[in-house]
């Protein structure tokens, strides 16, 4: 049962019972049986196959494609290329705000990375389209590609991440450093990384007109209408997109990138339906990545292992012809009390696709090369890595002064070591063994992620058969936004959640913001909290104000909702049930309308921030050097917890990506073309059940009065954060080497020991 | 070309023209019988969404010619519940969260049921996880599949052990 | 992938007359030629399936000691076949540490000795490879080459053999059955893997149209039941291919060895085998000091083709983890990780 307290005065919150229970996956029976409908699963009547044909070259032109060859090809319909590509209303090349990139829809002959659209082969079958695109047999003219952070001059980018400055700082460094007892230096360097959802970019496409209908993967729905009506030059009614379920986003799938836009464009150019998927190794270019970077950290503590100074500085790389700076420095505002604090970046162009956000931006790569900085100066100190970290607590937000809207990451300390067995830790590397004479190492990273949230909107519905109806268009893709987002909205509607009808995934509905930045369970959930809270009033207004109703002249005294009734609050002996109310004014039903948006005043007064600490265990063959994740223990803080199963479900995804970050994934460009050399899932590594055996979550409670109403923050992409660090401090305490390369792989570990 | 196939799926006698010998049973599954539960994530044997069962073995169905399935037993996922009840190591993926965004899932699942059925891992952990280590998910769904897989090892050992009584 | 006749062969001769005509390829389980056509790198204008010959598919115990493998059997058939497992351990251990479950399920142990290089450069058809396109060059020259040959590689390609199954098979002196237009021949397995030299091209000694028949084990093998071992150190706990691998297999009477096997996998374009190595461990004592001196006799050959100067160093490590696993005893249950550096110590011993 659940309910909602309400009264003229602001409405009294109490916790109903849908939100916090673990509820499994409504949409789960869908999944298991193979029914949930992914869009590449769509098949309109007359659909034909579209597959891109990608660059080979990282830097040049097209020079020569055989489309004769292709079309001679049985069963190819068209070849699409940028001489007779439909026209666009808006040049793809144009950066109207900063949630629009910029796009390579066959705009020209120019290639500026390697597996860049180049040209889309359309037929009547999937063979026959993916042999039309070998078939084009592309030359080049080829200009030397420009890879690797050293191959051109850098420059102070104007801004990284999301309008994040390049550089801040806050106190004096140099005086701090000049202070400092001990002091360190080290210089890591992360891979380029692939966001690699299990799931495709894929879109199917179908014109009828100037209407548009479209299954694809969005984590933004209405952004993504937004580009396509702005680059169609129609109106956004006229577009309709599904997503009701997204094989994994992670940051790829949250704006509309090129190849699904040429998939709306072939459509358009047949005139008829188009299904386009892209090929693992076609999503090694134009659907982002994580950018490399390097990063050097100097810290300075004084005699009792207070840090003095923090300065990071992080060089990045963005495409050559539009803007992400990868903000990783950013991590050091908000972690370590210091009373100087400078952070800054420095960005150089090369011949890669536009590097994009991908689960913690920033944070993640940051995060790495703090949690390892801070475990060198620790070892400078003497200190253990954790009471070091204790030493350090930040009880404001360092870079701003602010006091943090809540921060239960003590606590996350205390119960991650206690669960884990920290105490135990002998302070020096190379101290232990397991039964199999492999070296065991034990390290910790702190975790952190700011609490955003955006603007949203839902719309409620109560009816006169005393159900009700939630929607607005959210998106799934895996975070579980089907289930705990009708929680919320059972909750809003004082109604169980079995009848709460809740409608999601498509652009049709309200527009509830994108799924990303940890943020969309607080801003579809706030959305859904004040409509559901607007519905319910609208039905107290029917009763309070009806003379035959029992909850006449409750007004003042305010009502409950609870259970499909209405109760007055000061006797609750007095309700009326949904149904009646609206049975007797002859309605069908009510509606409600609800915004969501982060509150300016509290963000100004307060930083906010979920946090966690993370201990690791590895285990590394002496002389073989095979590294092994064999336990993780995540403790983590984050407001309030809507569905317990499903959020240990992302810390635990999110540890496992920390996993992969220091151990398995990279990139291999080669220095000299500018492709990637393992665009697949065999030679880019992910990890493996295998790699993760033994995951534990422990959910720390944290009420947080400030964040929004309903005191959530947001888990998704915490868990990646403090997890990869303390991997790494791991292994140099398995080990004593202090790997600064990542990832950290056997061939730095082998040979005789230090 | 003109290319026929015979062969039974989910149980179904179908007899198949084959305009293309270049099909893939994935994709024959996919794009010309509408049965889409079976999931393309790589289409290179790197990932195992795709696995299905032949002759009562899990394979990666991206790397077989549909033509070489003639005469082939093939069961989907859509072929694994009876009716609305669900398969004990479908029920078990649900209840353990052995999935998050659901794409890997079928080929999980398939891949579970041709583990438990190949017998070598019983209820061991560290086996199971290797067992299942053909089957990536980038959602890091990993420990929720492993817990599904035992309990349902078990439920279907003590369905056996009832069916024998 | 480019269009192809298919032929379903039912007899030995119609597939090798069949597969004899130019750019004519087999198919057994397809499991890499697959792979290979949807990357463009093998585009054959014809594919025999062998799938339905008859008698490939049977593993036959050979009254010796020996076993002859159909190469239509499937690799995970021969790993779990208890019989074969008892016999060759370290064989059924190679076969579970490669690939997964599924691939195992289809794969078979013909295919997997003509499975082809995951150097990347071969894969990636816009690199020049020499082994790809005769005389193209090589790109992986100057590229990543990590992974890359240590031994017996050539400046025309530094590629390695994938293969986990053949490393235990090499050092077993198994023998590959073939039969082509002439009739039928035997090639020792070592002779059947060619190192590059000027021809990289050229994968194994087969002629068009040969068609692998069966490997067989000679019943000598069969002596090493007690002290076979095969490691394989990768960069993730499970579905990886090796870095380095090795096999050892032992005959060992009161402490001192009598026979000993060495192979190695992932360091050369076939599975290489330091007879010089063994030769040393011949009535030497099973013990730390005799290994490692086999290990450094091992690698004695190697140099680097690139950034991999670590494999040498690996690959001396791994011989003689991989001896003294050996000279521990098979485990008498197939450690839950094959061949891992993490499967847990060898513990109860196979009585054999």
């Amino acid at each position: 049962m659940s309910e909602i307290a309400l009264s003229q005065a602001p409405a009294h919150l109490r916790h109903g019972s849908n939100m916090g229970q673990p509820l499994t996956r409504r949409e789960g029976v869908l999944k298991v049986t193979g029914r949930a409908r992914f869009a590449a699963d769509n098949h309109p009547p007359g659909m034909l196959y579209a597959v891109l044909a990608v660059s080979s070259i990282a830097r040049g032109r097209v020079a020569f494609l055989d489309v004769q060859a292709a079309k001679a090809h049985l069963g190819v319909v068209e070849v699409m290329t940028p001489s007779n590509r439909p026209p666009l209303a808006q040049d793809p090349d144009i950066r109207a705000n900063p949630f629009m990139f910029r796009l390579d829809v066959l705009q020209n002959d120019r290639v500026r990375y390697a597996n860049q659209p180049i040209a889309v082969v359309i037929a009547e079958t999937l063979e026959a389209a993916t042999e039309g695109a070998v078939l084009l047999s592309p030359r080049y003219e080829t200009e030397p590609a420009r890879v690797g952070l050293d191959s051109v001059e850098s420059f102070v980018p104007p801004e990284v991440g999301l309008l994040n400055p390049a550089e801040v700082q806050r106190g004096d460094v140099e005086a701090g450093l000049a202070a400092a007892s001990k002091r360190i230096e080290a210089t890591y360097e992360t891979p380029a990384q692939y966001h690699n959802a299990m799931e495709p970019h894929a879109i199917v496409a179908a014109w009828d007109g100037e209407k548009l209908s479209i299954d694809t993967p969005s984590q933004g729905l209405a952004l993504a209408l937004g580009r396509l009506a702005g680059l169609l030059g129609i109106s956004p009614e006229n577009i309709h997109i599904r997503s009701p379920f997204l094989g994994g986003g992670f940051g790829s799938k949250g704006l509309m990138t090129g190849p699904q836009v040429l998939g709306v464009l072939a459509a358009k150019f047949v005139g008829r339906p188009v299904k386009l998927v892209l090929r693992r190794e076609q999503m090694y270019g134009p659907v982002g990545h994580r950018p490399l970077t390097r990063q050097t950290l100097r810290l300075g503590a004084d005699g009792d292992g207070a840090l003095t100074a923090i300065a990071h500085h992080t060089k990045t790389a963005s495409s050559t012809f539009d803007e992400f700076f990868e903000p990783a420095s950013d991590i050091s505002h908000t972690l370590y009390a210091s009373p100087a604090i400078a952070t800054s970046h420095e960005g150089v162009r090369l011949d890669i696709g536009t590097p994009m956000f991908m689960r913690a931006p920033g944070e993640a790569t940051g995060s790495v090369a703090l949690e390892s900085a801070i475990d060198e100066m620790a070892l400078a100190c003497r200190m253990d890595p954790l009471a070091f970290r204790l030493r350090n607590y930040a009880e404001t937000e360092p870079i701003s002064g602010k006091p943090f809207s809540s921060k239960a990451l003590r606590e996350c300390y205390a119960r991650g070591a206690e669960r884990f067995g920290w105490a135990r830790r002998p302070l020096a590397p190379r101290q232990m063994r397991d039964e199999a004479g492999l070296l065991v190492g034990w390290g910790v990273g702190t975790a952190t992620f700011p609490a955003l949230m955006f603007q949203g909107q839902a719309r409620a519905v109560i009816r006169n058969d005393g159900s009700g109806a939630m929607e607005l268009g959210a998106h799934d893709m895996g975070q579980g936004a089907w289930t705990a987002l009708a929680q919320i909205a059972a909750d809003s509607l004082g109604l169980d959640i079995d009848q709460v009808e809740f409608r999601s995934g498509s652009s049709d509905l309200p527009d509830a913001g994108i799924a990303g930045g940890s943020g969309h369970t607080a801003t579809a959930g706030m959305a859904i909290h004040n409509a559901g809270a607007d519905a319910i009033a609208k039905l107290a207004d029917l009763a309070t104000g009806d003379q035959r109703s029992p909850l006449f002249g409750a007004g003042n005294a305010g009502v409950v909702a609870r259970g499909g009734r209405l109760f007055r609050r000061d006797d609750e002996g007095r309700s009326e049930s949904y149904a009646e109310i609206l049975a007797r004014v002859g309605l069908a039903e009510v509606e409600g309308r609800g915004k969501s948006a982060s509150d300016p005043a509290a963000r100004d007064g307060y930083a906010m921030h979920a946090h966690g600490a993370v201990f690791a265990e590895v285990k590394v063959d002496p002389e073989l050097g095979q590294i092994r994740a064999t336990r993780l223990v995540g403790a983590f803080a984050a407001g309030r917890i809507i569905n317990p199963r499903l959020v240990r479900s992302q810390y635990y995804g999110g540890m496992i990506w920390g996993v992969a970050f220091a151990l398995h994934e990279r990139a291999m460009m080669d220095p000299r073309s500018g492709r990637v050399m393992n665009p697949n899932l065999g030679e880019y590594r992910v990890p493996v059940n295998a790699d993760v055996p033994s995951l534990e979550a422990i959910l720390v409670e944290e009420n947080d009065p400030h964040v929004n109403a309903l005191g959530i923050k947001g888990v998704g992409e915490i868990g990646v954060t403090g997890t990869a660090g303390a991997v790494a401090n791991a292994v140099w305490h398995a080990t004593g080497i202090r790997v600064r390369e990542f990832p950290i792989t056997l061939d730095r570990l082998i040979g005789p020991a230090p | 070309m003109g290319l026929s196939i015979s062969f039974n799926l989910n149980g179904v006698a179908r007899k198949v023209e084959l305009d293309d010998p270049r099909v893939t049973l994935l994709d024959l599954l996919r794009e010309r019988l509408d049965l889409t539960g079976t999931k393309k994530g790589c289409d290179r044997g790197q990932c195992g969404a795709c696995t299905v069962h032949v002759d009562g073995r899990r394979i990666n169905s991206c790397l077989a010619l549909a033509v070489s399935c003639d005469g082939a037993n093939v069961v989907t996922i859509e072929g694994l519940a009876r009716g609305d009840v669900l398969h004990p190591v479908q029920a078990a993926f649900i209840a353990h969260d052995g999935f998050q965004c659901g794409f890997c899932t079928p080929g999980q699942i398939m891949s579970a049921v041709g583990l438990i059925q190949e017998g070598q891992a019983g209820e061991d952990p560290e086996r199971i996880r290797e067992g299942m280590s053909g089957n990536l998910c980038r959602c890091g769904a990993y420990a929720g599949i492993t817990e599904a897989v035992i309990d349902a090892q078990r439920e279907l050992a003590e369905l056996d052990r009832r069916q024998v009584a | 992938m480019n269009n192809f006749d298919y032929f379903r062969a039912s007899t030995i001769p119609e597939a090798v007359a069949a597969a004899s005509a130019p750019g004519a390829a087999y198919l057994a389980a397809g499991t890499n030629l697959l792979d290979l056509m949807k990357g463009g790198v093998a585009r054959p204008s014809r594919l025999v399936d062998i799938n339905r010959l008859p008698g490939l598919d049977r593993i036959e115990p050979l009254p010796g000691g020996g076993v002859r493998i159909g190469a239509l059997v499937r690799n995970a058939d021969l790993a779990h076949d208890p019989d074969f497992a008892r016999r060759f351990p370290a064989v059924a251990e190679a076969l579970l540490s490669g690939a997964s479950a599924q691939l195992r399920n289809a794969a078979t142990v013909g295919g997997n000795l003509l499975q082809r290089t995951r150097c990347p450069y071969f894969y990636d058809v816009a690199s020049a490879c020499n082994k790809r396109e005769p005389g193209a060059g090589c790109e992986a020259r100057g590229g990543d080459t990590r992974l890359h040959a240590v031994l017996g590689w050539s400046e025309s390609c530094i590629a390695t053999n994938p293969s986990d199954f053949c490393v235990p098979l090499v050092a077993l002196d198994a023998v590959v059955e073939i039969a082509g237009k002439t009739g039928r021949r035997e090639v020792p397995l070592e002779s059947f893997h060619r190192l590059p030299g000027d021809a990289p091209e050229r994968d194994s000694v087969l002629e068009p149209g040969e068609l692998i028949l069966a490997i067989r084990l000679p019943d000598e093998a069969a002596a090493f039941a007690a002290h076979a071992r095969y490691l394989k150190v990768r960069e993730r706990t499970s579905y990886a291919f090796a870095v380095v691998s090795a096999a050892a297999v032992l005959r060992i009477e009161d402490d001192e060895i009598v026979v000993a096997r060495i192979a190695l996998g992932g360091v050369a374009l076939k599975p290489w085998r330091p007879r010089a190595a063994e030769g040393m461990l011949a009535g030497a004592r099973a013990d730390g000091t005799s290994f490692r001196r086999a290990a450094e006799a091992a690698l004695e050959d190697a140099k680097p083709s690139g950034d991999n100067a670590f494999k040498i160093v690996l690959a001396r490590g791994i011989v003689m983890r991989a001896l003294m696993l050996a000279a521990a005893g098979t485990p008498e249950r197939m450690p839950a990780l094959p061949a891992s550096p993490f499967a847990l110590p060898s513990g109860v011993l196979q009585h054999v």
